[in-house]
């Protein structure tokens, strides 16, 4: 239910901003017509706070939220640009954790006998439809403006809310990101919805979304349900969940939606964006393969075998925090709770000594090598090959060794 | 400027061992701390003053031993700290939390910046300062390093993949702050926490902001926890000693057995 009440001047600010033109000032006082979706829009900008959205409680009908839906995250292509830093272009691409989302989420479909959908916002981006389609979606809900180029918190929140109340998802999933911990929060807080953050596992259980989440740094897991109130939503942590080989053939339903953008519902404007990744540090979050050096490795110069091994293996070079904050390595670099997750297919650790936080950023990783002098270092108790010694004695002979045999 | 500044009292996580026998939590004498985001957020509220004068009001929701992490900040520079306690918001998710803090930011009134930290150390879930905002219809500006305020306006650089934004906003406006590595988080001197036992601390209740029953506590909270159990851990693995030389080329035996390297 939405009601304008006494309060309202008809000055009409909330007129322009609705995106599905359902606002009009009639003597003085907003009026609503039935286009309204809910999406609160207009109670945003109403600066006398005389529009008030009821909404109707969940629990009433639960088994009228269908699917499960996707939000699918685009990120700009970067090419290699002045000063050995990486640009941002105007080319865009979807970001690997949607891969994974549609994987995990294709599954938890079948088992809820459900479509699995993807929300696809942006501007020019139908191309990535059949990308979507061959990662598991049965749907795309395609929303495309000029204004949604790039990525705003109160447009994009805007978009969904207004997808949500129109459709009845019963799960949304968001990227565990910079964008979908921004976006997932406003919006769940705006159609009282539950939202659990940065789940590293997801199933069903007695037909509701069982979410898996690390808790207190890493120490402990909490499984989290939200029994009576839909759409049942979570963000993901990217590089957790396996993502499923593409099926190139299979196609989705298109639902074009068109909302009116009203730009000015943004109410913070980027001014620039700064990228401060640089050309050539291979990035973690993707790598086959990572050396990675902790506070054992102690100088910046002692990195350059752990950076020729990576090279050797074709992987990248990563760091414990220890290690960043010595400043032997940039934060990009960084494995962890704080820094990134990361599941290669081989984490080769150096002189880290294995913080819990630590090890929650690289366990999901499938063959785990630990060198560290310590026998004792918690890190071997995640290692499947536990190597004491010396790394400074050990690496320069392993990086020799792996030269001799490339010859 | 007048800033208010959420926070919360969380138990230090890097302190937090684990039980190696029962995979457990060991909990005993592990202190409880103002969240570091949040400690970071307190030291911005307190810059912007400096600069800009005003009032900073720090506000957290807890059990009444939570007040230690509001005094920390008085006697920081806070003028005024306001603590919402009442067993009626027990089991709060973040839903429910969000919704009583705005309802108590309401109560404090006029305000131009709301300043978290950008998650708490225990939960980290991210979700408090933005549910605010949106509780408050304000806008929001999450995972941020620094705020410039000009005028009416806010500019303000976050995080963002591989670098960061320079955004701008008109106030009021909420920001959840990153915490830069080893920042040295200010600390109060002795006078200065002594003088701070004068400023006002006032205790709330839910029926204090006028919170709808529905919308606290466990009622109030989507989000329900249905069990907490140890991380899992990896089978055993295998242990090599010997001399660098033997470690360097059972390396690459691993490496070959593994298929990193070709035979």
């Amino acid at each position: 239910m939405i009601e304008i009440t006494s309060k309202c001047t008809g000055c009409s600010r909330c007129v322009p901003v609705c995106p599905f033109g359902a606002i009009h000032v009639a003597d003085k006082k907003a009026v609503v017509g039935e286009a309204c979706t809910l999406c609160g829009a207009c109670v945003q900008v109403c600066a006398l706070e005389a529009i008030e959205i009821s909404r109707p409680e969940a629990s009433a009908d639960l088994s009228a939220w269908k699917g499960l839906w996707v939000f699918v995250e685009t990120a700009p292509v970067l090419k290699p640009g002045k000063g050995g830093h990486l640009e941002i272009t105007d080319a865009k691409t979807l970001k690997p954790v949607t891969h994974e989302l549609l994987s995990a989420g294709r599954k938890l479909a079948d088992e809820l006998g459900q479509e699995l959908c993807a929300v696809l916002v942006g501007d020019q981006v139908e191309g990535f439809v059949d990308e979507l389609a061959s990662y598991g979606a049965d749907k795309v809900y395609l929303v495309q403006d000029e204004a949604l180029k790039d990525y705003n918190t109160d447009l994009y929140a805007m978009v969904v809310i207004g997808l949500i109340a129109k459709h009845k998802p019963n799960i949304v999933l968001y990227p565990a990101t910079y964008v979908g911990r921004d976006l997932a929060p406003r919006i769940a807080a705006e159609i009282h919805a539950g939202l659990t953050a940065d789940c590293t596992g997801l199933s069903i259980k007695d037909g509701l979304l069982l979410q898996t989440r690390p808790a207190f740094g890493g120490n402990i897991m909490a499984d989290i349900l939200c029994p009576n109130m839909r759409p049942q939503m979570a963000t993901v942590r990217p590089n957790v969940l396996r993502k499923d080989e593409p099926q190139p053939l299979k196609k989705a339903a298109l639902v074009r939606e068109t909302p009116k953008i009203d730009k000015n519902v943004a109410r913070v404007k980027t001014l620039e964006k700064r990228i401060t990744a640089v050309h050539g540090e291979k990035k973690i979050d993707q790598a086959n393969v990572i050396v990675s050096g902790g506070r054992g490795v102690k100088t910046k110069d002692k990195f350059k075998v752990l950076e020729e091994l990576a090279d050797l293996l074709g992987g990248a070079v990563g760091a414990s925090r220890a290690a960043v904050d010595m400043g032997l390595k940039p934060k990009t670099q960084q494995v962890g709770q704080s820094g990134t997750t990361v599941m290669p297919r081989l984490y080769l650790a150096c002189g880290i000594s294995g913080a819990i936080q630590h090890i929650v950023g690289m366990r999901a990783s499938d063959v785990i090598v630990a060198i560290n002098k310590d026998p004792n270092a918690p890190i071997f108790s995640v290692a499947k090959y536990a190597i004491v010694g010396d790394l400074h004695d050990i690496l320069p002979r392993l990086a020799a060794g792996l030269k001799e045999k490339k010859k | 400027m007048r800033t208010v500044v959420c926070v919360k009292q969380v138990p230090d996580t890097t302190e937090v061992k684990v039980d190696p026998q029962t995979g457990t939590l060991i909990r005993a004498g592990v202190p409880s701390i103002l969240n570091p985001y949040d400690h970071f957020a307190v030291e911005w509220a307190l810059k912007l003053k400096a600069r800009h004068g005003g009032e900073v009001t720090v506000l957290t929701m807890g059990p009444p031993q939570a007040k230690a992490v509001l005094q920390l900040a008085l006697a920081l520079g806070c003028d005024r700290a306001m603590l919402l306690s009442d067993r009626a918001f027990a089991g709060s998710d973040t839903w429910a939390t969000s919704y009583a803090l705005a309802r108590a930011v309401k109560k404090i009134g006029k305000f131009d910046l709301i300043l978290c930290g950008q998650q708490a150390i225990d939960g980290d879930t991210a979700q408090v300062g933005p549910g605010v905002a949106q509780s408050l219809h304000i806008p929001q500006i999450t995972f941020c390093d620094s705020i410039e305020v000009e005028g009416r306006k806010a500019k303000v650089q976050r995080h963002i993949d591989d670098g960061y934004e320079i955004v701008e906003a008109k106030l009021p406006v909420l920001c959840t702050m990153s915490l830069p590595h080893a920042h040295p988080l200010p600390w109060p001197s002795f006078p200065k926490v002594a003088q701070a036992r004068s400023k006002v601390l006032e205790v709330w209740t839910a029926a204090d902001i006028g919170a709808e029953p529905e919308k606290i506590g466990l009622k109030g909270s989507p989000t329900q926890v249905h069990k907490v159990y140890p991380p899992p851990l990896r089978a055993k693995g295998t242990v090599f000693t010997g001399s660098a030389s033997e470690m360097a080329s059972k390396l690459l035996d691993i490496l070959r057995q593994e298929n990193f390297i070709k035979p």
